[in-house]
């Protein structure tokens, strides 16, 4: 029986097989074909010339670039350091067996997770609007307002939105992130921990926090993954424009307007594959501090 | 689901009578928090549901927490501009085949890898975790330059093709394959005569049969909010999937707000409604998938 599982070991290749022809069609050939038109002044239609780093050279001396950027990590981590925290915390409440209501809780705080971001960012944009919004309105009428207030006419403001967006989103999904790696720790060390006198603040600081550690640079490495690529909501939000003075433009954006706006496929590419390297070296600079920490 | 047995619960209470009695007030405050941020995360979609009732009139000059009696105005106004239903199908269409597709061909290759020592097979599994940490912006404009060529521009193969290899569902079905699905059942099957794919799609797939659909639920809505894709690939009105509708529509007939509360509800409801049944299975596979990543 043994050897005859072995002789059927080549199905392997059947079975992956699929997958893999897929994927080098569809997703490895169009990541080389970028970097191929990232070295060359490629608008769509004319043959592309090849311009060599003049792309990389253009976009590493392109103000926009260097704003949208700024913009994005902005956006970024104003939302990703409350979302990271406030998630562990929730996640460390609502894992207590003698919590009611814990299922609906995290059923409640999850849901937005899953909303389409564009449409959320249209309903925010709505919602925020100036005079026929729901909040202008709602602030008068209570009386804490006098005048409508032109949320969307300030650069500092639309980030803030957009990051509230993004938190909103995305608090419920790092917390049930948290919730399984809590579920993976023994119980018997808080039990042990409360035995000994030790305060919930105490347990959750000290042995929480850094049995997670983990889960916490999984956390962070994927959270930049997709920080730098937001795009649905401030681009719904902002109905493409990217907001006053371009505050709320995103990298991605500037990329999808620079390519598929501007027909600059080559200039668009160089910027996709610098945006790569930043993700690569922040994944690497969160990794390296986790690391160090753990050390000490 | 957990329940609290009671006797468990008294020798709590008991271990720690003082404690529970001094954090009261604490309690308190953790309970008005939870609800207050439950509210939070409510209120958004309430006040697109109750804006979706009123004309342009009511929502330019007054806050309102009550419906009002425009719904089926807003509707008539949207159907005569804009096709919503068409966007419907569109996103119906393509969601769901992409999804049937990864995963049939996601549990091929999760049982290619789980259950066949070939060589190889360790490094081509670590390349295709790796695949997951490349953003899909880096494919985009190759992507669309590979489709012009194919003369599959604007059409729904151009997104559904490259949606149907999903590393992550990989990845996800062959950890629960390899803890549920135990080689003897595959060795007997072969015992009995049953070649390699009829024993995939006769034996192994039906036992995969929770797991897939508790991430089919997934990958569906993963495929519904898509925007940035169909963004860029489809042209034409008819062909663009619902969110992409909606937030176009935010550009040509941005004037009335009724209709685009409405369009915005429409575009959520049905992830609404998903999500009211499936709860807690998608809360479920996006914590198995985490954890063992």
């Amino acid at each position: 029986m043994f050897a005859k599982s072995i002789r059927k070991d080549h199905y392997g290749y059947y079975f992956i097989a699929p997958f893999f022809i897929l994927f080098a069609i569809f997703g490895l050939y169009p990541i080389l074909y970028s970097l191929y038109i990232s070295f060359t002044n490629f608008d769509g239609i004319t043959t592309p010339d090849f311009v060599g780093m003049g792309n990389y050279i253009a976009v590493l001396q392109d103000p926009l670039f260097y704003k949208t950027l700024f913009n994005t990590l902005f956006i970024w981590g104003v939302s990703v350091v409350p979302q990271l925290t406030v998630s562990l915390v929730l996640a460390f409440i609502l894992n207590d067996k003698l919590l009611k209501g814990r299922d609906f809780f995290r059923a409640v705080y999850f849901f937005p997770n899953i909303v389409t971001a564009a449409s959320l960012g249209l309903l925010v944009s709505l919602i925020f609007d100036w005079q026929s919004g729901g909040l202008n309105h709602f602030l008068v009428q209570v009386g804490l307002i006098d005048d409508p207030i032109n949320w969307k006419n300030d650069p500092w403001f639309m980030r803030l939105i957009v990051s509230s967006i993004l938190f909103f989103q995305y608090f419920g999904y790092s917390m049930v992130i948290y919730l399984a790696g809590l579920q993976g720790i023994d119980p018997a060390l808080q039990e042990a921990a409360q035995m000994d006198g030790a305060k919930k603040k105490h347990i959750f600081i000290h042995i929480i926090v850094p049995m997670l550690r983990p889960i916490i640079l999984f956390q962070m490495i994927t959270s930049i993954i997709g920080g730098i690529q937001i795009f649905d909501q401030p681009f719904t939000l902002t109905n493409g424009t990217g907001g006053p003075d371009r505050a709320a433009m995103t990298s991605i954006m500037y990329l999808y307007n620079v390519a598929f706006q501007s027909t600059r496929f080559g200039y668009g590419a160089a910027i996709a594959f610098c945006l790569f390297i930043i993700i690569i070296l922040l994944s690497v600079v969160s990794f390296m501090m986790t690391k160090r920490k753990s050390r000490a | 689901m957990p329940t609290v047995k009671p006797v468990e619960q008294q020798k709590v209470t008991l271990q720690q009578y003082d404690t529970v009695r001094r954090l009261t007030l604490g309690k308190v405050i953790i309970y008005l928090c939870l609800i207050g941020l439950a509210v939070l995360c409510i209120i958004p979609f309430y006040l697109m549901l109750i804006y979706s009732t009123h004309n342009n009139a009511t929502i330019a000059s007054t806050f309102t927490f009550l419906p009002g009696p425009f719904l089926l105005d807003n509707y008539t106004n949207m159907a005569s501009k804009i096709n919503i239903w068409r966007g419907f199908a569109n996103s119906f269409f393509i969601a769901g085949t992409s999804t049937v597709l990864s995963l049939y061909i996601g549990s091929l290759t999760a049982y290619g890898f789980a259950k066949f020592k070939f060589k190889g097979r360790n490094w081509l599994f670590l390349f295709l975790l790796a695949t997951m940490m490349v953003p899909g912006q880096l494919a985009l404009i190759g992507m669309y330059r590979l489709f012009s060529m194919l003369g599959l521009l604007d059409s729904y193969a151009a997104i559904i093709l490259p949606a149907a290899a999903n590393a992550f569902n990989v990845f996800f079905i062959k950890q629960f394959m390899e803890s549920s699905i135990p080689d003897e059942i595959i060795e007997s099957a072969r015992v009995d005569g049953a070649g390699e794919f009829r024993t995939f799609n006769q034996i192994v797939l039906p036992i995969l049969g929770p797991a897939i659909s508790a991430l089919g639920i997934f990958t569906f809505i993963g495929s519904w909010n898509n925007f940035l894709t169909p963004l860029v690939l489809f042209f034409s009105l008819d062909k663009y999937p619902l969110p992409v509708l909606v937030a176009l529509v935010q550009g040509y007939y941005g004037m009335d707000y009724g209709l685009l509360y409405l369009g915005v509800a429409i575009s959520i409801l049905p992830i609404i409604i998903v999500f009211a049944i499936f709860s807690r299975q998608i809360i479920g596979s996006v914590a198995l998938g985490a954890v063992k990543g």
